[in-house]
């Protein structure tokens, strides 16, 4: 069974996001502790609130994380999660992310209400096992501000348009983002998270 | 009409008034603000939303359950109650249903009721997968802590707001405005006046509905779940006036509640007034029509919504 570790850095609720990956088949632990971070098959990030202090609260995580995703290990960043993923982001001024994604993270233009909350639609442009089953125009669950801009395009999987458009999945190597919340967007939420534990199975496998 | 905003000249838009389409004149559709369309207000661009081959955001539909000691009812008028099941079983049921969200308002006044919410709400989570907001005797920043710890992704915030504003800005600082929604009860005075009441609709609190929901916007607040005490319950439609007013005033997102009986009304206001999302609780929960049907009466008429 594919064991994976939700990281508790004290945002938001993790109920949904557990649930929905043991719905799928895998083994959950929520933890913040490094070594059991460290040993799981894959790792999700979710995130609410701020940049800067979500790179705080992740602290010593953030060595681990990153020698979980160079070891090939997969790792899903949600919401603010995808966004620490980047190199740096321009809330609260300027706030260093993982780098794990080159690019940055800018604020969404008010030409439309701000934050994004709600449901809206994936472009998809890429395909992906991890969007396996999802078409183009499927709806999906957003709250943010802020949105990624990856420095390659090659990165982004599927755009969504909300007074500009913007990433909504990206990918590199091992590392995926989704700036929606699947545990929160009902079914096809559910089949990304099942798509995202069947990945992070395959890879257990060539291990 | 055609313009350009200052800070995005690489946008043309084009404006239209959704309840005039073909009225070219501005100045004289009455509750479109001109300074709020140069500020790109949402009205102004939704409505040409085709002509820019723009994704956005669909409407939402959102049952609400009312929830006693951990079990769900149906309040009338505030008054009569029906059982009506189980509330985490009701709301997976809707959530396969197709609706957007989900709101749990707890109408039990005790100290058990309360702490037997959070464990309701804690089931809960752990089987919906659309989000989940809980209102209902919320007074402390602790109890709000609280609640989103046991798994509700906003807390809806009614009495405690009239009586302590502050406890919205500590809120929305601590948590975040996205999961601060506060719930406005108002009941016409006349005049074109609608007056806030508190205690589930049973204290005139003397305050101007538009008015505080202004000041609620200006707190933090991320969203306002408006109840029109006139149509609640009388299945006879909405309060498009009222709706309409409370929309127009503030930028948050309105979540229109009170009067639903028919899919019919559910579209009117969602297409007379700028409301993002409607409620509905009776139609829903006696079988009458189901979300399914609402959403594909409102598909079928152009409304944005997910199917």
């Amino acid at each position: 069974m594919v064991r994976i570790a939700i990281v508790d850095y004290g945002v938001g609720n993790l109920h949904s996001i557990r649930r929905g990956l043991e719905i799928a088949g895998a083994q959950t632990k929520i933890t913040h502790e490094p070594a059991e971070i460290a040993a799981a098959d894959a790792i999700v990030l979710p995130g609410v609130g701020a940049f800067k202090s979500a790179m705080q609260e992740l602290g010593a995580n953030l060595d681990i994380i990153r020698q979980v995703v160079s070891a090939g290990r997969p790792l899903l960043g949600i919401c603010l999660g995808m966004q620490l993923l980047l190199t740096w982001s321009e809330e609260g001024g300027h706030a260093e992310g993982l780098g794990l994604i080159p690019g940055k993270v800018v604020k969404l233009p008010r030409i439309q209400k701000v934050p994004h909350m709600g449901w809206n639609s994936l472009k998809i442009e890429r395909e992906h096992p991890f969007l396996a089953g999802i078409q183009s125009g499927t709806h999906v669950y957003f709250v943010h501000s802020y949105f990624v801009r990856p420095e390659d395009e090659v990165a982004v999987l599927a755009t969504t348009t909300y007074g500009i458009e913007f990433p909504s999945v990206v990918v590199r190597g091992p590392v995926i983002g989704t700036q929606f919340h699947p545990e929160k967007s009902s079914g096809a939420g559910l089949q990304m998270l099942r798509n995202f534990v069947g990945i992070a199975g395959s890879k257990k496998v060539v291990r | 009409m055609e313009m350009r905003l200052r800070n995005y000249p690489q946008f043309k838009i084009h404006l239209k008034c959704k309840r005039f389409p073909s009225s070219k004149f501005f100045p004289k559709v009455p509750f479109l603000n001109r300074k709020k369309v140069t500020y790109c207000r949402e009205l102004s661009i939704r409505s040409e939303f085709a002509n820019w081959g723009m994704q956005m955001l669909t409407k939402r539909i959102i049952p609400c359950l009312d929830v006693l000691n951990a079990r769900v009812v149906k309040g009338i008028r505030f008054k009569q109650l029906r059982d009506a099941g189980d509330p985490a079983e009701l709301a997976r049921w809707y959530d396969e249903q197709g609706a957007d969200e989900v709101v749990f308002l707890d109408i039990g006044a005790s100290p058990e009721g309360r702490e037997a919410m959070f464990g309701v709400v804690e089931r809960t989570a752990r089987q919906l997968f659309i989000p989940l907001t809980v209102g209902g005797g919320i007074r402390s920043l602790e109890h709000i802590g609280r609640m989103l710890h046991s798994g509700a992704d906003k807390t809806a915030i009614n009495t405690a707001a009239v009586e302590n504003p502050e406890l919205v800005r500590a809120a929305a600082k601590r948590y975040g405005s996205q999961c601060i929604v506060i719930a406005i009860d108002a009941k016409l005075v006349g005049g074109g006046k609608w007056e806030v009441y508190t205690y589930g609709g049973r204290k005139p609190t003397g305050v101007d509905a538009v008015e505080w929901a202004r000041r609620v916007e200006s707190f933090g607040a991320g969203e306002i779940l408006l109840t029109s005490m006139d149509a609640d319950g009388t299945r006879a439609g909405y309060d498009l006036e009222l709706t309409q007013k409370i929309a127009s005033a503030v930028s948050i997102p309105i979540i229109a509640s009170g009067g639903a009986g028919s899919p019919q009304h559910i579209y009117d206001v969602l297409t007379a007034t700028e409301a993002d999302a409607a409620l509905a609780a009776g139609i829903f929960h006696f079988g009458v029509y189901s979300v399914g049907d609402v959403k594909r009466y409102l598909h079928g008429r152009g409304v944005p919504v997910r199917l």
